[in-house]
């Protein structure tokens, strides 16, 4: 697939600023501190293509924190939980949808 | 097995210590992103959806029981207690820190593992018959071959920047088990009217965007050049494949559109300048790499011994034995296929605690070796025909003896959008269902042998399209989709399958397959007659018309 690093950015709805952590490579999001997060709960959600290419531009200028940053769909909820946006943003968030071996 | 020396161990521990200080410079910043991912990649580090993957070779799938507890090592100490073998005679680790690497790493090469040449656009691990060296119909072993490609081609500075990735893959079996006709180069053992063996050439298979079956441009070369008429075809390639477009790059694409008639031109013409120089074999050398590969000491033994006729009354022991255990070379020995592919599970998945297991019995019952097959099973080589019944209770205990090796529920699956960064749909959930769909083996059985293919997106990795059926994740509106070929085969007479119909949403995949199986058992002219001589003989029509007729 179009992997969403190489996509035009053309925001419809609430987004996110994801990247991998480089030390481990866990998912992380951007926070509204400037800092990187595991909880998307935390993360600054922007809804149109300015701001969310600004949240991007700030993320891509670290060069050691984290990698392959990019704008990712998230819902919220009528409570603003914020939720990943399709299923491959939900199972970086959560993992695998299948049981891993040993631990089924 | 073969016994590496202090030439192949010097390489593997000064890459270690290179890899080890490139990641330093990388996790201190000296590095960008931009310059340390073609290093990390030369090693076999990938960066998918929740971490890197570490990708280990196993050169023509031969594994010794001592690597085999360092696979188990490194999954139980820096991963998650499981390794994933691949369809090319790798394993992979989903879970590796970046920062552990070096370690993970340097742990690796003290039992003789390592992932250079496991991705890049280089030439990747050289594969083979899993069976090689035991298997009853094969010329001769042809690792020996596959061994003087690998250190040939390992780190060969010409060819370590290709356009693409490149793969090669031979066999000395009448029954072609490394699918060699999907290769960029896939060589064929056989012996000619003189009683010489040689190779047959076949270049430019591969699947992914663009599926094409080798075609063979040298029906007969002779062992002395091998490596001349490698290198000539490597060159040839290297000159004139396309570097602008990446799905361009493969050589397949080159030789497609060359024409394979032309392209064999320039193999021929460049191999005339270079097949009597320092390439040419020296036979000593082959018979050196000979030498190296260690064979058991095989005791004396009579086939069919009477532990063998006593347990056989064991319903689930013959069901087993029939369809697990092969024929070996040697009387009184067999070939014991260990399915990865339990009911409900992972395609291709172990955890550490099977892999220890699994070495304490290739120790005990296989001389300590284990085979790596393109299927996404284990094998033992080297078991003793009265060992059975023990070595059987032994992997029923750890959940390696489903009687199902070749039968629809051995699926052969990539990773999918579980895991794998590139992926547009999963493959693990669709592969786990169909196996409980087909959980009665009684049914199974009626099916017979019948091989699924998986792949989470274009790439292929998963081999759908010459699957007997091959399922290919897609994305629709952000939904799960899957389209379905039939008729697709890696054997002697590879072909890819042919298009059923429209994508089905990822709810209605596993009724689609068990629609076809259906479908099949109706269409067979008789008991005997296998899935995919079905759907040569009738075409894919009727089976379009049950799968659809309800959709």
């Amino acid at each position: 697939m179009t992997s969403p690093l190489q996509q035009k950015l053309k925001v419809t709805g609430p987004v996110v600023v994801t990247a991998n952590r480089l030390g481990d490579g866990a998912v992380v999001y951007r926070a509204a501190d400037g800092t990187w997060t595991k909880d998307l709960a935390v993360a600054v959600v922007v809804t149109t293509t300015p701001a969310a290419l600004e949240l991007l531009a700030a993320a891509t200028t670290e060069k050691v924190a984290v990698v392959d940053a990019y704008v990712a769909p998230v819902e919220l909820t009528t409570q603003q939980q914020v939720l990943p946006g399709n299923l491959r943003e939900r199972i970086r968030s959560s993992g695998p949808t299948v049981a891993l071996p040993g631990q089924g | 097995m073969y016994i590496y020396d202090d030439f192949d161990r010097t390489l593997v521990q000064e890459r270690v210590r290179e890899f080890g200080d490139q990641v330093n410079r990388r996790l201190s910043g000296e590095l960008t992103e931009e310059e340390f991912k073609p290093l990390r990649l030369m090693n076999g580090v990938y960066l998918q959806l929740h971490a890197y993957m570490l990708r280990i070779a196993i050169p023509y799938g031969t594994l010794s029981s001592d690597q085999m507890r360092m696979l188990a090592h490194v999954a139980r100490r820096y991963d998650r207690n499981y390794g994933h073998f691949t369809t090319r005679q790798n394993i992979q680790f989903n879970w590796i820190k970046l920062k552990e690497l070096p370690d993970a790493m340097a742990d690796l090469a003290r039992a003789g593992l390592h992932g250079m040449q496991t991705s890049g656009n280089c030439v990747r691990n050289v594969t083979t018959d899993q069976w090689a060296g035991v298997a009853p119909d094969e010329i001769e072993d042809p690792r020996i071959w596959a061994e003087l490609l690998r250190q040939h081609l390992t780190l060969h500075p010409e060819f370590s920047f290709l356009p693409r990735k490149f793969k090669v893959a031979l066999t000395a079996a009448a029954h072609d088990r490394a699918a060699v006709k999907i290769h960029d180069i896939g060589l064929r053992m056989h012996r000619n009217g003189a009683g010489e063996t040689g190779f047959e050439v076949i270049v430019g298979g591969g699947l992914g965007r663009t599926p094409f079956i080798g075609k063979t441009i040298k029906p007969f070369l002779p062992k002395r050049d091998l490596l001349s008429y490698v290198e000539a075809i490597m060159r040839t390639y290297n000159q004139y494949g396309r570097r602008d477009n990446i799905y361009k790059a493969r050589m397949k694409i080159l030789v497609h559109e060359l024409g394979a008639e032309k392209f064999a031109g320039e193999v021929e013409e460049e191999w005339q300048s270079i097949k009597d120089g320092p390439l040419a074999l020296d036979p000593a050398v082959v018979a050196d790499i000979a030498a190296r590969f260690r064979y058991p000491q095989y005791e004396l033994l009579a086939d069919n011994p009477s532990e063998l006729a006593r347990a056989r009354e064991d319903n689930r022991f013959r069901l087993w034995l029939d369809n697990s255990v092969t024929n070996h070379k040697v009387a009184g020995y067999a070939i014991v296929t260990l399915s990865l592919k339990p009911e409900g599970g992972p395609p291709g998945d172990a955890t550490a605690a099977q892999m220890d297991t699994i070495a304490e019995l290739a120790d005990r019952y296989s001389h300590g070796e284990i085979r790596v097959g393109h299927e996404q099973n284990l094998a033992l080589p080297h078991v003793a025909q009265r060992d059975l019944p023990t070595l059987w209770r032994a992997l029923d205990g750890i959940g390696v003896a489903t009687p199902n090796v070749n039968l629809i529920s051995d699926i052969i699956a990539c990773p999918g959008l579980d895991y794998c960064s590139l992926a547009n749909a999963r493959s693990i959930p669709v592969a786990e269902e169909i196996t409980r769909r087909f959980r009665d083996l009684d049914l199974a059985r009626n099916v017979g042998p019948l091989h699924i293919n998986i792949s989470g997106c274009i790439n292929a990795c998963g081999h759908h399209h010459i699957g007997h059926i091959g399922i290919l994740g897609v994305e629709k509106n952000g939904e799960e989709y899957y389209q379905v070929t039939l008729g697709g085969r890696a054997d002697d007479s590879a072909e890819l399958g042919t298009i059923l119909g429209p994508a089905v949403p990822y709810a209605e995949i596993a009724d689609v397959v068990e629609d076809i199986a259906t479908a099949y058992l109706e269409l067979r002219a008789r008991p005997g007659e296998l899935f995919v001589d079905t759907v040569q003989r009738v075409g894919v029509d009727p089976f379009r018309e049950r799968v659809y007729a309800a959709r």
